[in-house]
C-alpha cells in the first residue's frame, strides 16, 4: 500500500458554529469548532451529553447546514452545495454508523447492508453479492439472510459496520457505536472496525461515551458546550 | 431499490395484508356499486333491445322514454312508409290498462299492440304456444316471469295458494276477457308492471278512445342505406322524433337516470366508497410511511435523492392498489355470480373495473401524496437522534 496520500486532510473546520431555532428559542449548539481529521487516523468525539458532537459530526457528513465558520471536507464546502448535489456527495463519499442503528427489520442483513450500494445506481443482485462479501469480513458470513430482529445487539452493530463500509467510502462518522453494547461486545465491535475500516486513504470520526475504548482511538478531541477543548494524542497512534 | 421497497411493503405482513385488504373493500365498494348501476342502466333498454327487429324507432316529438304516452296521428305510420330508405313501416300500440285475473285480483299491466298482418315488435323467445297464436281471438301473451309473480292466480276460489297463469287462462283487461294464447320470455327491465302482447286492433278495440291512438312507429331501413341518415329524414319530413334503436336507448336510460335520481344516487354510493377508500387506505399507508420514516430518513442521509425516495414510495402504493384491486374486482365478479339468479340488477361491464382501477390508483396517489410530503421534508440529521 502506498502512504502518498496518508495523512492527508480529510476534514477542516474553522470558526465552526451552529444555532438552533431563532430568537429567545436558539440553542448554540456549536461555538466556534477548529478540528482538523486527517486520512488513516480513528479520531474519536467525546465529551458531555449535549456538548454538540452529534451536530458537529452531522454537519462535517454534510447532513445538516452550518451556521457560521468553515468546513471543508475532502477540500470541499460540502454545505454550500444544493441537496441534490450533497445527497450525492454523501452517497459516494460517507459511510454512518447511527447510534439507534436505522437497519431497515423487514430486510435481510445482507439487503440492509446492499443499500448504499443501490442507492448508488448497482443493481438488487450484485450489490447483495457485495454485501454478502462484506458481511462476511465483519464475520457474519453465515448470517447474511437472517433479519436484524435475529441477530444480537453486537451482530446488528456489525451489519451497521458492514452497511457504512460497503460502497468504500472515504469518511465514515459512527454516532456512538457502542451505546447499546455491554463492554466486552462494544469492545469487540470497536476493534472489527478499527480493522476493517483500517485503510489510508479514510478517515473515522466516532462520537464516543465509553471512556474504555479510548485505547483504540488514534486521536481523541475532548469538547465541552460547543468547543474543542483540547485534542489529545494517545499512545497506540499509528505512525503513517 | 424498487426492490427493495417492495421487500419493506411485503416485509410486514399484518400490515401489508391490512393495506390490501382495505384497499380491496374500497374497490369492492366501487365496483359492486358500479355493477349495480351498470345492471340498471342496461334494463332502462332491455325492451328497446328485445324489440329487435326495428332498425328505427318513430315517436311523437314531446316522447321522452319507453312508457311515455303521447300519441301521434294514424296518417304518420304513411308518411313514415314514404320516406326513402325504408323497407317497411308498422304500428305500436303501448299504453297501461288495469288488468282483472280470474280470482278477482286487480293488476296495472302494460299492454303492446302489434301490427295484425306482420306482428312485427314481438318478443324474441316463446316459452310456450306460439307468436302465430296471437291471431286467435281474444288472443294475448304473457311473460313467463310474470305468470309466475304479479300474474299467478289462486290454485282455488279463496286458496290463498297461487300458480302460474298459463295458456287457456282468462284475463280481463280493460273490463274486456282475454285469452291466454302463448308465454314468451324477455330480457329484465327497468321497470315492473306486467308487460301484455296482443294485436295492434284488438288493442285499440278494448282502450278507452282516445283522438290519437298510435304511440310507436318500428321501421326497417333498406339494406345500403344509413340508419342515422334515414332517422334524420324522417324527422325532417313528418316533424317525428324518429331513433335509431340505441339512439332510442340511450335517450330513454338518460331521462329514466335523471328523473329517477338513480344517477345521483349511485354517484353518492360509489363518491361514498371512494372517500372510504381514500381514508382506509391513505390511513393504513401514511401509518406504513411513518413506520418506515427512520429508513428512509436513514437512506436519504445515506445519499438517497429526494426523487429515489419518491420513486420507492410510488413503487409500494402502486404494488399495493394493484393487489388490492384484484382481489376487489375478484370479489365483485364472485359476487355477480352469486347474485346472478336474483332479482338484482348486476352488469360487470368493462367500464366498472376500468373506472373502479382508475378510482383506486387516484385513491392511492392522494394517500400517497399526504405520506410523501412527510418523506420529503425529512432532514437527513434527524437519523442521528437516539
Ligand atoms: N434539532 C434541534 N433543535 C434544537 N436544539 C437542538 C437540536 N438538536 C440538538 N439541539 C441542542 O444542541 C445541543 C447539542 O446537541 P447534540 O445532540 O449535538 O449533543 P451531543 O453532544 O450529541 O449529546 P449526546 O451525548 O447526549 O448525544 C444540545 O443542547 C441540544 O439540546
Ligand atoms: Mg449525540
Amino acid at each position: 500500500m502506498t502512504n502518498i496520500v496518508a495523512g492527508a486532510l480529510a476534514v477542516n473546520c474553522r470558526g465552526l458554529t451552529k444555532q438552533y431555532g431563532q430568537g429567545d428559542n436558539a440553542v448554540q449548539a456549536l461555538r466556534g469548532i477548529d478540528l482538523q481529521v486527517r486520512t488513516g487516523e480513528m479520531t474519536y468525539l467525546v465529551g458531555p451529553s449535549g456538548c454538540g458532537k452529534t451536530t458537529l459530526i452531522s454537519v462535517i457528513a454534510g447532513t445538516l447546514d452550518r451556521s457560521g465558520g468553515s468546513c471543508e471536507v475532502f477540500g470541499e464546502d460540502v454545505a454550500s452545495w444544493g441537496e441534490r448535489k450533497r445527497a450525492a456527495w454523501r452517497g459516494r463519499n460517507v459511510g454512518f454508523v447511527f447510534q439507534a442503528l436505522n437497519l431497515v427489520p423487514t430486510l435481510t442483513a445482507a439487503e440492509n447492508v446492499a443499500v448504499p450500494l443501490m442507492i448508488l445506481g448497482e443493481g438488487h443482485d450484485k450489490a447483495v453479492r457485495r454485501a454478502e462479501q462484506m458481511l462476511e469480513r465483519v464475520d457474519l458470513g453465515a448470517r447474511t439472510r437472517s433479519l436484524p430482529a435475529q441477530l444480537s445487539g453486537g451482530q446488528q452493530q456489525r451489519v451497521a459496520i458492514a452497511r457504512a463500509l460497503v460502497h468504500d467510502p472515504r469518511l465514515v462518522v459512527c454516532d456512538e457505536p457502542t451505546s447499546a453494547l455491554d463492554h466486552d461486545t462494544g469492545q469487540r465491535v470497536m476493534e472489527l472496525l478499527r480493522v476493517v475500516a483500517a485503510s489510508d486513504e479514510r478517515a473515522l470520526i466516532v462520537v464516543t461515551h465509553d471512556a474504555r475504548i479510548f485505547s483504540l482511538a488514534d486521536r481523541i478531541a475532548h469538547m465541552d458546550d460547543g468547543r474543542v477543548e483540547r485534542i489529545e494524542s494517545t499512545p497506540t497512534s499509528r505512525q503513517p | 431499490m424498487i426492490r427493495i421497497a417492495l421487500r419493506m411493503l411485503l416485509g410486514d405482513k399484518l400490515k401489508y395484508a391490512g393495506l390490501v385488504a382495505g384497499l380491496a373493500f374500497a374497490t369492492l365498494l366501487i365496483t359492486q356499486q358500479g355493477s349495480i348501476f351498470a345492471g340498471f342502466v342496461l334494463r332502462t333498454g332491455a325492451w328497446i333491445r328485445d324489440t329487435g327487429q326495428a332498425d328505427l324507432w318513430i315517436m311523437d316529438e314531446q316522447v321522452e322514454f319507453t312508457e311515455d304516452r303521447k300519441t301521434m296521428l294514424d296518417s304518420s305510420l304513411l308518411r313514415v312508409r314514404g320516406v326513402e330508405g325504408v323497407e317497411w313501416a308498422v304500428p305500436m300500440y303501448k299504453a297501461y290498462m288495469p288488468c282483472r285475473l280470474a280470482d278477482g285480483r286487480r293488476v296495472i299491466a302494460r299492454v303492446i299492440g302489434l301490427d295484425d298482418a306482420t306482428l312485427l315488435g314481438a318478443p324474441p323467445i316463446m316459452e310456450s304456444g306460439t307468436l302465430a297464436a296471437l291471431r286467435q281471438d281474444r288472443g294475448i301473451l304473457v311473460d313467463f316471469g310474470d305468470a309466475q309473480d304479479e300474474l299467478a292466480v289462486s290454485v282455488a276460489r279463496g286458496s290463498s295458494e297461487r300458480r302460474p297463469l298459463a295458456i287457456g287462462d282468462r284475463v280481463d283487461l280493460n273490463d274486456h276477457e282475454m285469452v291466454v294464447v302463448g308465454r314468451y320470455q324477455r330480457t329484465a327491465e327497468f321497470f315492473w308492471d306486467p308487460l301484455i302482447y296482443t294485436t295492434y286492433s284488438r288493442a285499440l278495440a278494448i282502450a278507452p278512445p282516445e283522438r290519437r291512438m298510435l304511440n310507436f312507429v318500428l321501421a326497417r331501413v333498406k339494406p345500403g342505406y344509413d340508419h342515422e341518415a334515414v332517422a334524420t329524414q324522417i324527422s325532417s319530413l313528418t316533424g317525428l322524433q324518429a331513433y335509431t334503436a340505441e339512439g332510442f336507448e340511450e335517450r330513454s336510460m338518460d331521462f329514466i337516470l335523471r328523473k329517477t335520481g338513480i344517477l345521483a344516487n349511485f354517484g353518492i354510493t360509489i363518491a361514498l366508497g371512494f372517500v372510504i377508500g381514500v381514508l382506509i387506505s391513505g390511513q393504513l399507508l401514511y401509518n406504513f410511511i411513518l413506520d418506515n420514516q427512520r429508513s428512509f430518513a436513514a437512506m436519504k442521509a445515506m445519499g438517497a435523492s429526494n426523487f429515489l425516495l419518491l420513486r420507492m414510495v410510488a413503487a409500494q402504493v402502486m404494488f399495493a392498489a394493484c393487489v388490492g384491486f384484484g382481489i376487489g374486482v375478484g370479489l365483485t365478479a364472485l359476487s355477480g355470480r352469486v347474485l346472478a339468479g336474483s332479482e338484482l340488477a348486476f352488469n360487470m361491464a368493462w367500464q366498472v373495473p376500468v373506472f373502479g382501477g382508475v378510482a383506486i390508483v387516484i385513491c392511492c396517489l392522494f394517500a400517497a401524496l399526504l405520506s410523501i410530503s412527510r418523506v420529503l421534508r425529512l432532514e437527513p440529521a434527524v437519523v442521528f437522534k437516539g
